[in-house]
């Protein structure tokens, strides 16, 4: 569900545009950034606050590759795989990846942890090869470095495990705040 | 070390917060722009300084803004801020490291130009920059640099960052006004050009980041001093981002003029190849741009230099290749790119992009004809200005440039089955 927080947002955008229509971008942002990819939910609200169709809004969404049509992993890993960074010996890393996180470029973990992507010249040419985690840099990038972000990742992501369902108390306290 | 106009300050502490900017005077020349000068003035002082967009085509400056209609419509200015051409990553680093600087150019101009609301248009993927830009015009509008009768002028203009969402075509201006409208981003048919129909339907120029981030500083310093930098049809100064085999690489901001030698050899600059190896190829100005062979070293970059050379200035993406580099793999990476990003929009471009690469991917795994080579050129011939925008102007360069100077290298691949140099190479010869 897209919070009433989110779509007054949304419609605030429409309004600060020229014209609403142009807010459908950034309206698409503030979807994805509450559901993680772009649902029915994210397309119907962005369609409700700039005024225009779902399918009009769906048209727009599939164009661009950052918003998602299925469910990312909670970490996005993105690998430059340009020429600069193809120079830099980015396809080993792909394939370091690869194998460490057990799937393979375009794929998502099972356990909804990982999605690794290669991505188009990420800007980072004089620091390549390079990646992006969650849209954050990490350049210069080496093998060994790969090993130890991944033993980072899977501390992380476990931890979080083991915490007592934080997403739940959350979800719960979204919840109340929206009752009263 | 030459003088530095875009970079001056660029790894000062806090340089990116609106105090540490105006420590080192910033916007001084909004003040000078506003107080001193009336538009046209401004126009007229951008023309004299030589100035030539940095984003690619290396159009004059101030002759664009005087292409604008001259209606009663409203004007706007897009600040390009798209970066996305392969070997490009200067605009990134104005933006994180320097945003209030595009900032002040993107309202100087915007002045100069007579244009109520501006938009700076920052790739999705830089979400650090994007933050950056956000933060400095939400500090400009506090600050009253941007708003109502900024700095006591009568001068109002609005200023909104729009975040693109990942798609390489946004970079083409026609592109980047559909997607700032709020469509898929499908380039225009021009003309009309955006100065007399842009944005919502009014009069717009376009300027890409780097461009913007220099104006402060020729407000600041005058026409003059500014074209006393670089050679007599290329002024100033301009950011070369340096990747590839090279031992620094970097961006290196540097007179218009100066030779490919001095930035991949000097110890200031590039500090020569990677491993000591020989130079191979050099793509001058992003990918789009030809590639050059080693032959090419001692070419000043600039404008006219480059162009005698073969090439194009581009985007100043320096991408060198050293002797290991198998060609035929490279220009498949490349071509890849364009295959991937290509809108779609036109036939030439959606199927010409998508059949090279399946040429040059059945020649870089061994399974190659001899006619392949002459087919890509075909290919080539039926996409270059064919194609609804330069994307598939673009996306041939790759390919014709190399097959001119590496065909050898495309013959080996149809007879051997492998690379004539580097790992694959090596890894035949084991076998």
């Amino acid at each position: 569900m897209i919070s009433e927080q989110a779509k007054q947002r949304m419609r605030d955008l429409a309004a600060r545009y020229p014209v609403a229509r142009s807010a459908v971008m950034p309206a698409l942002h503030i979807a994805q950034q509450e559901e993680g990819y772009i649902t029915q939910d994210a397309l119907q609200a962005v369609a409700e606050a700039i005024g225009l169709t779902v399918d009009d809004v769906e048209s727009i969404a599939t164009f661009y590759t950052m918003y998602y049509q299925q469910p990312p992993g909670k970490k996005i890993i993105k690998v430059c795989n340009s020429i600069a960074c193809y120079l830099r010996g980015c396809d080993a890393l792909v394939s370091h990846l690869e194998q460490r996180l057990g799937i393979k470029r375009g794929e998502t973990s099972a356990d909804g942890k990982y999605t690794l992507m290669t991505a188009e010249c990420l800007a980072s040419c004089g620091t390549a090869p390079v990646l992006q985690v969650n849209n954050e840099f990490v350049e210069n990038v080496t093998l060994e470095m790969a090993d130890t972000l991944v033993d980072e990742w899977n501390r992380e992501l476990s931890a979080k495990e083991t915490e007592p369902k934080t997403e739940d108390l959350a979800s719960a306290r979204g919840a109340t705040t929206d009752r009263t | 070390m030459p003088e530095l106009i875009i970079t001056k300050d660029i790894d000062a502490p806090g340089l990116d917060t609106l105090d540490g900017y105006r420590q080192h005077g910033g916007y001084e020349a909004l003040a000078k722009a506003l107080k001193e000068y009336q538009p046209d003035d401004l126009v007229e002082m951008v023309k004299k300084s030589g100035l030539r967009g940095r984003g690619g085509a290396g159009f004059p400056t101030g002759m664009k803004w005087s292409f604008l209609a001259k209606n009663d419509k409203t004007r706007y200015l897009c600040c390009n801020a798209d970066e996305s051409e392969p070997g490009t990553f200067k605009d990134r680093m104005i933006m994180e490291k320097n945003p209030h600087e595009l900032v002040e150019g993107v309202i100087i101009t915007s002045y100069a130009c007579r244009v109520s609301v501006a938009f700076i248009y920052v790739r999705g993927e830089l979400a650090l920059a994007g933050r950056q830009v956000e933060r400095a015009v939400e500090e400009a509008y506090a600050a009253g640099y941007i708003g109502k009768n900024i700095l006591g002028s009568g001068f109002n203009l609005d200023v909104i960052v729009h975040h693109g969402a990942g798609a390489y075509i946004c970079g083409e201006e026609s592109a980047l006004m559909e997607s700032l409208e709020g469509r898929r981003g499908y380039p225009r048919l021009k003309p009309p050009f955006p100065a007399a129909i842009g944005l919502y339907g009014g009069p717009t120029v376009i300027n890409n980041c780097e461009t913007l981030a220099t104006l402060p500083a020729i407000v600041k310093n005058g026409a003059e001093w500014y074209a006393s930098f670089g050679t007599e049809k290329s002024k100033g100064t301009r950011i070369f981002c340096l990747s590839g085999h090279v031992k620094q690489p970097g961006n290196y901001e540097l007179p218009l003029g100066t030779s490919l030698r001095t930035l991949i050899y000097d110890e200031q600059y590039g500090g020569g190849i990677l491993d000591d190896k020989q130079l191979k190829a050099i793509i001058p100005g992003g990918s789009s741009t030809p590639m050059l062979g080693a032959d090419k070293v001692d070419t000043p970059l600039d404008f006219e230099a480059i162009a005698a050379a073969g090439s194009m200035l581009g985007s100043g993406g320096v991408v060198v290749m050293h002797e290991d580099t198998c060609i035929v793999g490279a220009v498949l990476r490349m071509i890849e790119f364009y295959r991937d990003e290509s809108c779609g929009k036109c036939t030439p471009c959606r199927e010409g992009t998508y059949w090279m690469t399946e040429i040059l991917h059945r020649l870089e795994h061994g399974r190659g004809k001899e006619s392949d080579i002459d087919l890509l050129v075909d290919i080539c011939d039926n996409i270059g200005g064919k194609s609804f925008c330069p994307l598939g102007d673009a996306a041939i360069t790759p390919v014709a440039s190399s097959i001119k100077l590496f065909r050898e290298e495309y013959e080996y691949h149809v007879r051997e089955g492998r690379c004539m140099v580097g790992a694959g190479a090596a890894l035949a010869a084991v076998h």
